[in-house]
């Protein structure tokens, strides 16, 4: 085993980690205040990627300047989608009923995606993207880089509004009991409402790294959805620090069993990992007993 | 409860020889006699990956079938039957292939199957389509385990994906010592289709070349960085890349021009191959020098490969070197069956069976077809093709006129 493949798996298995964290960020907050699996979430990172991908190829815009521009848009995308089917679903089938509604809308904005960009593979270029720098002999890439930098930004100002300010405490007390949180007068509808689009926005930053390392098309979105849920799984479903955790441990195990080992056996490790984690706390790293349940 | 339990056993035995009794008559009933009514379309059933892992190619696939379907409709149909092609998503799924197939004969009643897109669903799909007595003419389904079936049903137009890398390993080999490169890495997908190829390149090119790296990755990876990372850590001359897709290798492009390695040659399983959306995602520059097996090409000079391509173009637009070696591999099926129906005259997959294991010898826009008792196609030649300044052209084998010279070694990335 070559020592400096080793420190490459884990500086990429952190530096990656932490974008998939991103992604899986909005996942468990959806799932944490409104008990919606959102299987939708990795063809909102695609959807994410093809903004980003657009308005660099269209108006030359830097695909991280346009964030600007895809984080707002993703937001209102899940305002409406929040809106017109999302908030409707009730009673105690409200969560099996969310993997159904959420699997349609997938493949409504699959259908979308393909029509549109057609089904050939098409990834985000910018002149950073495939650049470097090297220190003690490692070298890293700009884009991963830049992506851990983002990713960091963005999870902290999710964890200063969450923990610092009014509609943060409004949305753990909806995560931690909604009935009681409707009752002390948090409008939870309202609540459930933005979060969801929180929940989505964050995958347009986490799409435009995805898009700038990999190659995609719309159907993508399959590969990466089952990579999220076994995130939020691990972290705890419902918990950001778990989902942080949960996204760079599980990169980081791949990327280095893959390199010690044989990359065949990365992600099968990762999963023994998680059913010894899930064996001895089945509500996941940092998930609450009660968010289980609901 | 005595006489409860005998009435259960007396349902469940008559429940059984009744399902039994159906389903011998669905599949009889399914299986078609060859003859069809006169002015009555015949029915092609097939499921595509139209969406999923494989939907560029699935896509692709349905191109080159309807391409196919357009031109024998436009010259009467077969016997005078229009072409009706009756096309069902798989969502890239083993299972749902299996479904699909089951739907089109014994519901949709269509009287011929084509080939799905992979060795992965063209194995469950032939056995499905076997137990009904079908023919499965297919393209893309040439792993090794396709033929290891046993199946006597399925027919693959294309080259056997094993004997893919032959002409390189030959290319490789035959250099003189003082330019054949010293080392070389194989890393391949765990696929049915990916993993015999390299193997079968590691056993031609043996001892000629040390090699430096040799590992497998799962199919289901989303992050090649690492592996991509070690490769490049290993510094071998030539890489060997067993990949299904075009994200796969783009990663691995990318992952060695972060590492400021590049090898003296690099080959793909699949990829490159797949004209515009290649170079859609990796950049023309970055292509340059990339290699992979294939037995088609849009620059070849058959005949009635030059039509296809033309037709393809003023009808999809893009150029000749764009043009995905998925649309002629379909588009062979399409060909295939039409000489068999023709032969047989009639639309009896018994007679269509035997017939493409008769030995004869047919023809598509890939070249000569003949079947042997596998159902491989012995009479297609393995060529490698290269991406030398945004043209796609054949390199290997040496000996062939088509070849130009092999732009070795590789340029460094993006120049």
């Amino acid at each position: 085993m070559n020592s400096s493949a080793l420190i490459h798996a884990v500086i990429d298995g952190v530096l990656t980690g932490s974008v998939y964290a991103l992604m899986a960020t909005g996942l468990t907050l959806i799932f944490g205040v409104m008990d919606i699996i959102n299987v939708a979430q990795g063809i909102f990172v695609i959807l994410g990627a093809y903004l980003s991908y657009a308005l660099s190829v269209h108006w030359g815009i830097d695909p991280f300047v346009g964030l600007v521009i895809t984080i707002p848009t993703l937001f209102l995308v899940g305002i409406v989608v929040e809106r017109a089917f999302i908030g409707r679903l009730k009673g105690p089938e409200k969560t099996a009923m969310s993997i159904l509604v959420t699997y349609a809308i997938s493949l409504v904005i699959e259908g979308s995606l393909n029509m549109i960009f057609s089904v050939n593979y098409v990834q985000i270029s910018a002149s950073y993207v495939n650049k470097t720098f090297r220190i003690f002999g490692v070298y890293f890439a700009y884009i991963y880089v830049y992506g851990f930098i983002m990713a960091a930004i963005l999870l902290v100002a999710l964890y200063v509004m969450l923990y610092r300010t009014r509609f943060g405490a409004s949305i753990r007390a909806s995560l931690a009991d909604q009935t009681a949180a409707a009752l002390v007068g948090i409008d939870v509808k309202r609540v459930s409402t933005i979060c969801f689009g929180i929940g989505i926005a964050v995958t347009a930053a986490g799409g435009m790294v995805f898009g700038a390392t990999n190659a995609f098309n719309a159907s993508t979105s399959y590969d990466l959805i089952s990579r999220l849920l076994v995130i939020i799984v691990l972290g705890g479903m419902g918990s950001l620090g778990g989902a942080l955790l949960a996204g760079i441990l599980m990169v980081t195990l791949e990327d280095i069993v893959g390199v010690v080992w044989s990359p065949v056996w990365s992600i099968i490790a990762f999963y023994i990992v998680l059913v010894i984690v899930l064996s001895i706390r089945p509500q996941g790293l940092f998930g609450k007993q009660s968010a289980r349940v609901a | 409860m005595k006489r409860k339990g005998k009435l259960f056993r007396a349902c469940g035995v008559t429940s059984v020889a009744a399902a039994t009794v159906m389903m011998m008559a669905t599949a009889s009933g399914a299986s078609s006699s060859g003859s069809i009514a006169k002015g009555a379309p015949v029915k092609i059933g097939i499921s595509l990956s139209l969406s999923g892992d494989f939907s560029a190619d699935g896509l692709a696939y349905q191109q080159g079938y309807k391409l196919w379907a357009a031109d024998v409709n436009a010259s009467g149909g077969l016997l005078g039957h229009k072409v009706v092609l009756d096309i069902t998503s798989d969502a890239s799924s083993p299972t749902q292939v299996v479904t699909n197939y089951q739907k089109l004969i014994s519901v949709d009643h269509d009287n011929l199957t084509f080939g799905p897109f992979s060795t992965l669903l063209t194995l469950p799909a032939a056995q499905t389509v076997n137990r009904y007595g079908y023919a499965m003419i297919e393209g893309a389904g040439g792993g090794p385990s396709v033929f290891q079936a046993g199946l006597k049903n399925v027919f693959d137009v294309t080259l056997p994906v094993a004997y893919d890398l032959k002409p390189f390993a030959t290319w490789l080999t035959s250099l003189p010592a003082s330019t054949r490169p010293k080392t070389i890495s194989y890393v391949t997908s765990n696929d049915p289709f990916t993993q015999p190829v390299v193997q079968e390149a590691q056993k031609l090119i043996g001892k000629s070349v040390k090699t430096v790296y040799n590992k497998v990755f799962p199919a289901e990876a989303t992050d090649y960085t690492s592996i991509a990372d070690a490769v490049a850590a290993a510094k071998a001359q030539v890489v060997v890349l067993g990949s299904v897709d075009v994200p796969t290798v783009s990663a691995f492009m990318q992952a060695f021009e972060q590492a400021h390695y590049t090898p003296k040659a690099f080959i793909a399983t699949a990829g490159p191959d797949q004209g515009a959306s290649f170079i859609k995602a990796v950049g023309a520059g970055n292509a340059d020098g990339m290699m992979v097996p294939n037995s088609w090409y849009g620059g070849s000079k058959n005949a009635a490969s030059r039509k296809m391509v033309a037709e393809y173009v003023k009808k999809y637009g893009g150029t000749a070197a764009g043009v995905n070696a998925d649309i002629a591999e379909a588009y062979s099926v399409g060909q295939v069956m039409a000489q068999a129906v023709t032969a047989t005259k009639g639309f009896s997959n018994t007679a269509i069976i035997k017939y493409l294991h008769s030995g004869a010898t047919l023809s598509s826009v890939q070249g000569s077809v003949k079947f042997d008792a596998l159902g491989e196609n012995t009479a297609q030649t393995a060529y490698t093709f290269q991406w030398q300044g945004a043209k796609f052209v054949e390199v290997n084998p040496v000996s062939d006129p088509g070849a130009v010279k092999v732009l070795f070694p590789k340029p460094a990335w993006g120049k």
